[in-house]
């Protein structure tokens, strides 16, 4: 594998998850804080918070995992490795 | 000290080494096929053990397959809405089932000791093949539902709110099962080799903690995958009201 290649690919995969990170981490951030403040108005709801939070933490962490699918289709599995 | 640790028959990182056997022109990753077979067996072994000899109170795997049965049940209902959800509750239970029962069987069952001469065994889900099986599934079932209930008005949804919409959902349809699998392996795959690389790191207690939350997360990912499911159907058999 080309050098060049090899280290572009590094530095991508390794931005691919960080880059992505931030996004889903603000979210999560500010989809906790809704959850925090929902439970200390109602803690008798709090079972039904906990469900939808864990949920919607689900689908934003999904997110970064893309980012993450796409570092591992640069680590394991390159096209461009020819 | 290192050397000798290292030695150990740990888990490899072993992405895209696969066990490839030959089925005519294609070539399918063997090691999928194995465990999943064993993961569907032990499934199939359950239910029939807890469906054999049914008591008017339950009890042991009787008890605990009403509970499940309860659970989809509730879940299809939510999403699907009261008209048509107990038609799909076989397949909402079955995603359901079989993704949890991979994701923690890849976790829980110590694959290492059965060996393989390419590749290695693990959770059927940590393949993207499976998932995109999965996700075409889901694909063709909210179809099929939503033609089979409402025929040709099923595609008013895509003219839903404004008839601009079309392109839009157009899009979704392919990015749908996209995402779903997409979701599913990178999850999986992630809790794997997080997991690896501590235990290549420390490979005494320090992953156990990971560990946990790798089986917390691929236990909400089953949840995820059926929930979305049930959710895509419901919206396919929706009735709008104008």
């Amino acid at each position: 594998m080309d050098s060049i290649v090899t280290a572009a690919s590094v530095v991508a995969a390794g931005l691919a998850v960080g880059l992505g990170a931030i996004g889903s981490g603000i979210g999560q951030g500010s989809a906790a804080q809704g959850a925090v403040e929902g439970i200390a108005r109602q803690p008798e709801a709090e079972g039904k918070i906990r469900g939808t939070l864990l949920l919607s933490f689900a689908f934003m962490e999904s997110l970064t995992i893309y980012g993450l699918v796409v570092a591992l289709v640069l680590l394991f599995a390159n096209p461009f490795a020819g | 000290m290192l050397s000798s640790l290292l030695a150990l028959p740990f888990a490899a990182l072993e992405v895209g080494h696969h066990l490839y056997w030959q089925l005519g022109n294609l070539k399918i990753h063997g090691q999928v096929f194995l465990s999943s077979w064993v993961l569907i067996g032990a499934l199939l072994a359950l239910v029939i053990a807890g469906t054999r000899k049914l008591e008017r109170d339950p009890r042991g795997v009787q008890n605990l397959l009403e509970f499940l049965w309860d659970y989809i049940s509730n879940l299809a209902r939510e999403q699907i809405g009261e008209k048509a959800y107990r038609d799909w509750i076989p397949f909402i239970g079955t995603l359901f089932l079989f993704i949890f029962v991979s994701n923690w069987g890849g976790a829980l069952i110590p694959w290492k000791l059965i060996h393989l001469p390419d590749g290695e065994l693990g959770a059927p889900t940590a393949d993207s093949n499976t998932t995109i099986a999965l996700a075409l599934l889901v694909s063709l079932a909210y179809f099929y539902a939503g033609l089979s209930r409402k025929g040709l008005r099923f595609f008013e949804y895509y003219v839903d709110p404004i008839p601009m919409m079309v392109p839009f959902k157009i899009v979704e349809d392919f990015t749908r099962p996209l995402s779903l699998s997409m979701r599913l392996f990178g999850n999986i795959l992630a809790d794997e080799l997080v997991v690896a690389v501590l235990v290549f790191l420390v490979p005494l207690i320090v992953p156990l903690p990971v560990m946990l939350l790798g089986l917390f997360t691929s236990a909400i990912q089953a949840l995820i995958f059926a929930t979305l499911a049930a959710y895509f159907i419901g919206e396919a058999v929706h009735e709008h009201h104008h």
